[in-house]
């Protein structure tokens, strides 16, 4: 008969030490909301998060630009004099062309942390918050725009120390670098996409490079496409890639035409107006 | 019918959700009154955790309706989210960032500026125990320190109802008495807290009213004490001489009384739920007429581990816990 008069266990309210000491959690008592932010102030918290996470993890920026920076190198000295005469000549052609490659390839990390931030449950915090459902996106592009700056930056460094020459000087070059952002941005919705879509990182990653290695490679990055069977050079003509590229070079040289340019902002423009709708579905459904 | 639901921090009828042909919860009704801990009990699978997502507006309902501090989950999820705070069974952090550099992340969405976000920060890290480790990543932090910091992260703002899913999952001992302790500091303060649970223990230590759910229904709620009164006067413990015999004694126990028997852990005993303590005296006769030695026995108010097995109808005699829940301490 050990237990038949036992009341329901007592809480032991005395057993420990509380918590924090003396003040504990008391101290902590009806803390009432502030003025509720608004989506800008929101999206910019998520901005402030993507730079935190530069200085915690600054590892990602050296993955960030080491491909770029050794496909710079090989590209210039190894194939450059045989592709264009000379490695200072090939430079001039290429550099425009990584750093489309660059911002392309870049736009898949943010796939990737948005698939880390789902696997951790952190969404699941942010979507408890009484804050615009669509503010970690906008942070995320926050981010990303950063990282492309950072990354072009030190790729344009690089170029420029190897010999590049930008003929439309300053304002050549930041028209290149919105163009190169407003790449990153469109860009960067697929790869939202597949976040949102796809369980683990390292699958979106897998998957990103599976689309990105035959769309940059079939382009006009690295050659003239005057070479190529007549099938290839259809298709790289028309790729989206391509003509980013040709939109790049023809801003830092000066010779950029409104048709270029126009047909640059193409895929960026309608990927935006066609998977930014559709990521607020996933969100919402998930 | 009484329909004022002003005092309760959540009101729930009917809550269905679907995932393709699997319903994980089935028609949940909840009445959690203010300010109350109450907890929600079940094993793995019975539909707790989804429950939870529909009441902090994660997941959409496929039927029914709920109002968490009087607002409707379907039609105000703004409003409710503005008024409840969660924390999900894996801590929801980011690991690169510092412990300090996640709670000012979160006060700032919730419209703390500069420098009263980070005072908030650390207020939260010094009355959490966490200030030593508030310059450190996340991912260096021990599984205890983990859960404290993801609660803290739900206090930013004094939330109306703060959920809980599985708060202790994964912790030792140690780190469970403290995790126990805020929850009962909180409850204090005057914060509703609605827990998930598969620990009888956790549920009987912790909650004024429990609510058992198994196959997404709810299939009994009270206080600990009135769940266990439910399920008859008590436990017949029952253990023979010869081990050998113990099969047919539970056939013979299972047939008198109508419930199910459980064998304990090492298999000597016998425990089954009898409705009162003549049925006990009569199966006990009946065993004794039947040629069984009986070595000991003796009557016992029923467990909360009795309890959901009575309610749930469920036996696994080849656990060596005998459950996924865990045996009560004490």
């Amino acid at each position: 008969m050990t237990d038949i008069t036992a009341p329901p266990t007592a809480p032991q309210r005395d057993s420990h030490t509380p918590v924090g000491g003396a003040q504990g959690i008391a101290a902590l008592r009806h803390v009432a909301p502030p003025a509720p932010p608004g989506p800008m102030s929101n999206a910019l918290v998520f901005g402030w998060r993507a730079i935190l996470k530069f200085r915690h993890v600054p590892e990602q920026l050296f993955d960030l630009v080491m491909t770029p920076i050794m496909f710079t190198l090989l590209f210039t000295f190894v194939f450059g004099g045989a592709l264009a005469g000379s490695p200072g000549e090939y430079l001039q052609f290429f550099l425009p062309g990584i750093l489309v490659q660059t911002v392309v390839f870049n736009s898949v990390y943010s796939g990737m942390g948005l698939s880390t931030d789902f696997q951790k449950g952190l969404f699941d915090r942010f979507r408890t918050l009484p804050i615009w459902s669509l503010a970690p996106f906008a942070g995320l592009m926050v981010g990303d725009m950063l990282r492309h700056l950072i990354a072009g930056g030190i790729i344009l460094g690089i170029g420029l120390i190897l010999g590049y020459r930008p003929e439309a000087g300053l304002i050549g070059t930041v028209l290149a670098f919105a163009m190169l952002l407003t790449i990153g941005f469109g860009m960067g919705w697929v790869f939202i996409v597949l976040g949102l879509v796809v369980r683990t990182p390292m699958t979106v990653m897998t998957l990103g490079f599976t689309i990105l290695f035959p769309i940059t490679f079939a382009s006009n990055i690295m050659v003239d496409p005057a070479t190529m069977p007549d099938w290839l050079r259809s298709f790289v003509d028309v790729n989206p890639v391509s003509l980013m590229a040709t939109a790049l070079r023809g801003l830092m040289s000066g010779t950029a035409t409104l048709t270029q340019i126009g047909l640059a902002l193409i895929a960026p423009v309608v990927l935006t107006l066609g998977l930014a709708p559709l990521v607020l579905w996933l969100y919402r459904r998930r | 019918m009484n329909t004022d639901t002003t005092h309760l921090a959540i009101h729930a009828r009917g809550l269905v959700r679907r995932f393709g042909d699997m319903t994980a919860v089935a028609g949940i009704d909840l009445d959690v009154p203010r300010g109350m801990i109450f907890a929600v009990l079940g094993p793995n699978g019975a539909g707790k955790t989804t429950l939870l997502r529909m009441l902090a507006t994660l997941t959409a309902p496929d039927g029914g309706t709920a109002t968490v501090m009087g607002h409707d989950i379907a039609a105000a999820p703004q409003k409710v989210r503005a008024s409840i705070a969660m924390t999900g069974q894996f801590a929801s952090l980011d690991e690169d960032l510092t412990g300090r550099d996640n709670l000012i992340m979160l006060s700032r969405l919730w419209g703390f500026r500069g420098a009263a976000a980070r005072a908030r920060a650390d207020a939260l890290l010094a009355a959490f125990d966490l200030s030593a480790a508030a310059r450190k990543q996340v991912k260096n932090y021990s599984g205890g320190m983990r859960r404290r910091l993801d609660i803290a992260a739900s206090l930013i703002v004094t939330p109306g109802v703060l959920f809980l899913d599985e708060p202790t999952t994964g912790l030792d001992p140690s780190a469970r008495q403290g995790v126990w302790q805020l929850i009962r500091q909180l409850a204090e303060s005057g914060v509703t807290i609605l827990l998930t649970t598969q620990y009888l223990e956790e549920a009987d230590q912790l909650a004024e009213r429990i609510a058992v759910i198994d196959h997404g229904r709810k299939i009994a709620e009270g206080t600990s004490r009135e769940l266990k009164a439910a399920t008859g006067s008590g436990v017949l413990h029952v253990s023979l001489v010869d081990q050998g015999q113990l099969d047919g004694a539970a056939d013979l126990l299972a047939a008198r009384l109508g419930a199910v028997v459980q064998r304990s852990p090492e298999g000597a005993e016998l425990s089954v739920l009898a409705g009162t303590a003549a049925d006990a005296n009569a199966a006990l006769t009946a065993l004794l007429d039947a040629g069984f030695t009986v070595a000991d026995f003796r009557m016992g108010a029923p467990s909360l581990d009795e309890v959901f097995f009575a309610l749930t109808g469920k036996t696994d005699p080849t656990a060596p816990t005998h459950s996924p829940l865990e045996k009560a301490a004490s």
